[in-house]
């Protein structure tokens, strides 16, 4: 079962990627062409770049701000914390479609996001989000964060609710502050959970299809593309079948890569 | 086994199985036969029992009105000939259809985008029947000019579109213009234009009134598509535009007209014609903005005649776009819906030809308009009700007559859809001089023109 429907069409895509293939008629031998142009070709280039920019958002910030979150909320002990727990996580619930559509109407020239800077007086503030080409990416990254802050504090407040209170005693014996505790307690205790979040958090920026569709399609020009809308956008669009399918296969590769390397440094570090 | 040498097996297993493996694509079917006009069969009665598998993208609703009810009237007419429907979202059916075609049973008749995209990679792979001995038997050349069929006409190589052999039949037919607000126009003293030049300068006077007269949402890229394609055919030849539209050889996209064109667009965006952040609008809630009063030009297609004339009523026009002179000849963007195409594979060609025959008849062509939809052909015998619909019908009428339908700019090569959208979102943000926008397009037509031969 799991040679049939994973090994196959994972060969199968690395098969097409060595082909010229429009998806209709006979495909022609390109040898490495399709990787070559993933080199070379500016678009192709600046959508791996896109999708860097993405993981900034969608894992980086995601976890400094859900570090923040889950020390205040563990620390707190928050009446009615399993509701707060329900509101962060709540986005995860959503399809990501649903997200991307109520989002692109928030950011349209007359949405709620410019309503809102107009009724505080930034007017001058309000644009068209996703058609401004400076914005625009980090605009969709925004989502991300939105999107994964909720999962990433979960996880990390199921990490901090069982460290050991006599660690934070030993602490505070110590006469550490709130700070203190947090960086020499709460942070190295963690550091699976951080793992975790941000394997997960990566594949979800490196792997991002229907918020770039449904948002922008890739615009405005080129400025939010990223390869996984790119495979896409290759193979049904312009009908390039072989070059979809490499940007495909270095797209796996990249992922299997950075998970690798993620989970290898936290292995070491909570080894030492 | 350790885990190393496992993963080696996998990977020489692997690799052999991509070795012996055929090229993609390798089951492509001969060049399909065709039928021979003195012997077609054109009585849908005398053709036995027949299921026909027909895949349509009529889904909104006057078009799915119309589609049904024409489908009711064939069954009636020819219980010997069952039909099985299935309809899909034009997206839906753009991304499935390319499979379907390559597999072993695909649908009998199918609606296929006319660009070179889809049906022109259809007909250069054989899965399309060519229709030349249906057009004669039945006698479609009488029914579509021209310049109605040449957005169905392929060489049978795929190479050449425009030309050659009829691959589909068209119901509706679709043209750019211009919608306006006639309240709007009145408020501020003016008329609708007759010229270019005056419709220019009436938006230089709606825009000393306060108010951004153009009304433009381009998020999704090709909204804009349709703006330059009108600003285009008043600076430049229709011929060449011809040309560059159908991808042919000889045309270039660095002239002194195409430059104006694109210089004129971007003058319009700096003198603040258009509404703020239209390049982060959607299209859809930009006509709807439009229909609730902003604005008061919407360059747009007949296609949103229903929907404009159901929210505007009285208050909403249409015009072709306004010539050098009043008495112009009318040229327009535009072309037909998406053609309905009998597959290569189809076991019963000549049962379907009978059904695009019905389904494009002068009777079918009354339901279309009924149903709120503008018929391709007899545009101008059938009956209309309201304001805009006879404007729409008129213009269309106008604009076939005198062979003034110039294609979308989109259909030039297989990827111009993309490189002209991303490339008029950055001329119209600043981001590129008409220069780097003409020798963006320059680039991917002249390749493929080049290429293509």
């Amino acid at each position: 079962m799991y040679a049939a429907f994973l090994l196959y069409p994972l060969l199968r895509s690395v098969q097409l990627s060595f082909y010229d293939w429009d998806g209709l008629t006979l495909g022609t031998w390109v040898g490495v062409a399709n990787y070559q142009e993933i080199v070379s070709d500016v678009g192709l280039r600046s959508a791996f770049g896109h999708a860097l920019v993405l993981m900034l958002f969608f894992a980086v910030i995601p976890v400094c701000v859900g570090l923040v979150l889950a020390s205040v909320l563990n620390r707190a002990k928050v009446r009615g914390l399993a509701f707060f727990r329900t509101v962060v996580f709540l986005p995860q619930v959503v399809a990501m479609v649903v997200v991307a559509v109520a989002w692109r109407r928030m950011y349209a020239p007359d949405g709620t996001i410019n309503d809102l800077l107009r009724a505080i007086g930034l007017g001058s503030l309000a644009r068209g989000w996703l058609g401004d080409y400076a914005l625009a990416l980090p605009a969709v990254g925004f989502i991300g964060t939105w999107f994964e802050t909720g999962l990433v504090t979960v996880l990390l407040l199921a990490g901090m609710s069982r460290i050991s209170g006599s660690l934070y005693e030993a602490a505070r014996l110590d006469g550490a502050g709130p700070v203190q505790e947090f960086f020499a307690v709460t942070l190295p205790s963690v550091r699976g959970e951080i793992a975790v979040a941000l394997t997960l958090t990566v594949i979800a920026a490196l792997r991002t299809f229907d918020l770039v569709y449904v948002t922008t399609s890739g615009g405005p020009g080129n400025s939010t593309s990223v390869p996984s809308y790119e495979v896409y956008h290759r193979a049904f669009e312009l009908g390039r079948v072989g070059s979809a399918a490499a940007v495909g296969v270095t797209l796996t590769v990249l992922i299997l890569l950075i998970s690798l390397v993620i989970n290898r440094i936290a292995d070491r570090e909570a080894a030492r | 086994m350790s885990r190393i040498s496992r993963f080696g097996v996998a990977a020489a297993v692997g690799l052999l199985g991509l070795a012996t493996a055929c090229a993609p694509g390798s089951n492509t079917s001969a060049p399909p036969s065709q039928a021979n006009p003195s012997s077609v069969q054109t009585d849908p009665a005398k053709m036995g029992d027949v299921t026909l598998l027909v895949w349509d993208q009529e889904v909104r609703g006057g078009q799915d009105a119309q589609m049904k009810e024409l489908n009711a009237a064939f069954q009636a007419k020819y219980p010997n000939i069952k039909l099985k429907r299935v309809s899909r979202s034009f997206d839906d059916l753009k991304t499935t259809l390319r499979l379907a075609l390559s597999g072993n049973e695909p649908p009998d008749v199918v609606q296929a985008n006319n660009g070179r995209s889809d049906m022109g990679e259809f007909v250069k792979a054989n899965q399309l029947v060519p229709l030349d001995p249906y057009l004669k038997a039945y006698g479609w050349d009488k029914r579509y000019p021209q310049s109605v069929r040449q957005y169905s006409q392929y060489t049978p190589d795929g190479k050449t579109f425009g030309q050659g052999n009829l691959y589909g039949m068209p119901q509706v037919g679709e043209v750019v213009g211009i919608f306006y607000s006639k309240k709007k126009l009145a408020a501020a003293g003016l008329q609708p234009p007759a010229t270019w030049d005056e419709f220019q300068s009436s938006l230089a006077t709606l825009k000393s009134k306060g108010d951004a007269p153009l009304v433009l949402g381009n998020l999704e890229k090709w909204p804009a598509i349709h703006v330059f394609g009108t600003v285009q055919g008043r600076t430049a030849a229709p011929d060449t535009i011809k040309q560059l539209g159908f991808g042919r050889k000889g045309a270039s996209w660095k002239t002194e007209e195409n430059l104006k064109a694109a210089q004129t667009l971007t003058d319009w965006v700096g003198k603040g014609y258009f509404n703020d952040g239209f390049n982060g609008q959607d299209y859809d809630p930009a006509w709807q903005s439009f229909a609730k009063g902003k604005g008061t030009y919407l360059i747009a297609g007949t296609w949103l005649q229903a929907d404009l004339g159901k929210a505007m009523g009285d208050d909403v026009g249409f015009m072709l776009p306004p010539g050098t002179s009043a008495d112009a000849k009318p040229v327009a963007t535009g072309g037909t819906g998406l053609p309905f195409a009998i597959t290569a594979k189809s076991k019963h060609p000549e049962a379907a030809a009978a059904y695009l025959n019905f389904i494009t008849s002068a009777d079918a062509m009354g339901t279309l308009s009924k149903t709120g939809n503008l018929p391709v052909a007899d545009t101008s015998k059938q009956e209309v009700s309201g304001g805009l619909q006879k404007d729409v019908f008129t213009a269309f009428g106008k604009v076939v007559e005198s062979d003034g339908l110039l294609p979308y700019l989109d259909y030039a090569t297989p990827t111009m859809p993309d490189t002209i959208g991303a490339a008029l979102q950055d001329l119209l943000a600043g981001k590129a001089k008409p220069e780097q926008f003409a020798d963006r397009l320059e680039k991917d037509y002249g390749a493929f023109a080049e290429a293509n031969g």
